[in-house]
């Protein structure tokens, strides 16, 4: 189970770069935008644009090239699907064929397979790197900013953002906990291999215990709100202002004149 | 028995990105499993928890070894569940760890993983009740969520007695507990050490430690600085202070009380000690 200890869903790992620095607002919305750009474009050119992009996103973050990397490495099997699947199942110009089970690798499949690919990176990286770049606090203050027009419609978004940001609060704190008492068990005896039978089965003296302290870690938050007079969103405001600078400005004009031009052409 | 846990020039520190770049342990050389009972001690963060990670190769070290008798346990050709069975770890609030219907079903876990009879299962489970006072008759078909914690706990400990190691490694096993239930643990832990397991306690508590050590070993920052006996260990008020820790309450009120200790008392750090040296004074001078 080493991936407990890889996954860094949701980290932030704080700095001062121009990145860091932007309005979270302006970040959320240039994601969405990148994102949308990414899923409608097929062009090999848009995707190396993007990859350059997110480099120079990385690069002015300040944040160690490894560190973000490492985001895509959970997804590691996914990618190799996407490729064998598009390699072997798209029909087109025949390259080669494999010789034992009669399998056509096509130029189309390996193309269409190469871009999927690329794409599912720079989504996850730039993913990534809103969470790494903005806090969760800033995070959920954004969302909240950015979903309010909702309230009209009865739509309770300050709560729907605070589960939110407590659900990422506590991923890392499960993950530990996940860790400790998978030691806990392998000590008495347990054993996490063996065959797909065997390993649900060993699953549980994990996932029951983790469950239990899950629910009472609940409760004792929402006690712990309770006695901090907590009502929820109505009429609440927040120890830091949410204010958009000249750098923000000028980064939407260019995120969304570059997704007009792109949808345009 | 001889010592057969031998930990050499043992270092560890945190892999990964973001992960500080210093020694969590920094070159650890100690023995234990000898019959007796040994308390780790350090500050938060002094790496005692890492520390008995390494035992049954939980955590494997950056450099230096670990010898299961003469066998290195990071060898290809070592099984760790062999380990795993002669040294039984019970880590910090071990009763989280409970997930069975009944507290019989949960202490057999262990056992049951090591692949005994269930004959065998059964008077393991028995035997670890009566251990840790948890009467069989009352206890055993009782879920064990609706316990007290006190009870959770010996009910946790009992799981790993039963897998019956020959060293058994606590880790804060008095945190949160009430007086009473620290003395009936201080009473247990005695009697582990009388039936002849090595027993190794991990405790901030040192009223805890000075009650029940034989043998102390103190940690600083990663680096073991006292390997000895407890009554020199606390005698050295400079050094424990260097390291942050605090003497017993026992030897803070005979300072106060009297300066210098009176010569029975030399050398007394626990109150079981104190009380009978204050009968047999006080029956030799007919008080």
């Amino acid at each position: 189970m080493a991936f407990l200890t890889d996954i860094s869903l949701g980290q932030y790992y704080p700095g001062d770069s121009f990145v860091h620095r932007l309005d979270p607002r302006t970040k959320l919305l240039s994601i969405l935008c990148f994102m949308t750009a990414l899923l409608i474009s097929f062009e090999p050119i848009v995707l190396i644009g993007f990859s350059i992009l997110t480099l120079v996103i990385i690069a002015s973050s300040q944040l160690p090239l490894a560190l973000v990397l490492r985001n895509v490495r959970p997804f590691i099997w996914l990618f190799f699907l996407t490729i064998f699947v598009h390699v072997f199942l798209t029909p087109g110009r025949l390259l080669y064929t494999m010789p034992l089970m009669s399998l056509k690798i096509t130029y189309e499949g390996l193309t269409l397979g190469l871009i999927y690919s690329v794409r599912l990176v720079l989504l996850i990286l730039l993913a990534a790197l809103l969470t790494l770049t903005t806090s969760p606090i800033e995070l959920t203050d954004a969302l909240e900013r950015m979903l309010s027009p909702l309230k009209r419609f009865k739509v309770p978004t300050h709560e729907v953002v605070m589960m939110l940001t407590l659900s990422l609060r506590f991923i890392p704190t499960l993950l530990e906990e996940a860790q400790r008492l998978k030691n806990a068990q392998v000590s008495r005896g347990a054993s996490f291999e063996g065959n797909v039978v065997q390993r649900i089965r060993s699953i549980v003296p994990l996932i029951l215990p983790l469950f239990i302290s899950a629910f009472r870690r609940a409760d004792d938050l929402a006690l712990a709100m309770d006695s901090r007079c907590y009502t929820g969103g109505e009429g609440r405001t927040s120890f830091r202002k949410l204010v958009f600078k000249s750098a923000d400005y000028l980064v939407l004009l260019a995120v969304l004149t570059s997704l007009m031009l792109l949808i345009i052409f | 028995m001889d010592n057969y846990l031998h930990l050499k020039h043992l270092c560890f520190k945190y892999t990964g990105i973001g992960a500080s770049t210093q020694d969590v342990l920094n070159n650890i050389t100690l023995s234990l499993g000898v019959n007796e009972c040994v308390a780790i001690i350090g500050q938060s963060g002094s790496g005692k928890t890492t520390l008995i990670q390494h035992f049954t190769g939980l955590l494997k070290p950056s450099s230096g070894y670990v010898f299961y008798g003469d066998q290195d346990i990071w060898a290809k050709s070592f099984r760790k569940s062999v380990l795993r069975k002669k040294i039984g770890l019970v880590f910090q609030f071990p009763e989280t760890q409970l997930f069975e219907e009944s507290v019989a079903k949960d202490i057999a876990f262990g056992p049951k993983n090591m692949g005994l009879q269930q004959v065998d299962i059964e008077q393991r489970v028995v035997e670890a009740m009566q251990a840790m006072e948890l009467d069989p008759a009352l206890f055993r078909n009782r879920s064990p969520f609706h316990l007290s914690e006190g009870e959770k706990r010996r009910v946790a400990i009992a799981g790993v007695l039963a897998m019956q190691p020959d060293m058994l490694v606590f880790d804060e096993p008095t945190a949160g507990l009430d007086p009473k239930s620290v003395q009936r643990f201080a009473m247990i832990v005695r009697r582990l050490v009388e039936a002849g397991k090595a027993i190794v306690i991990v405790s901030h508590s040192m009223d805890f430690v000075a009650e029940v050590a034989d043998r102390v070993i103190a940690l600083h920052a990663g680096k073991l600085v006292y390997d000895g006996n407890p009554c020199d260990f606390f005698a050295d008020i400079k050094r424990l202070r260097d390291i942050g820790l605090e003497r017993p309450s026992l030897l803070e009120a005979l300072d106060t009380w009297h300066r210098p200790v009176p010569p029975f008392l030399q050398g007394v750090i626990s109150f079981q000690e104190f009380q009978n040296k204050i009968k047999k004074f006080a029956h030799f001078h007919e008080l």
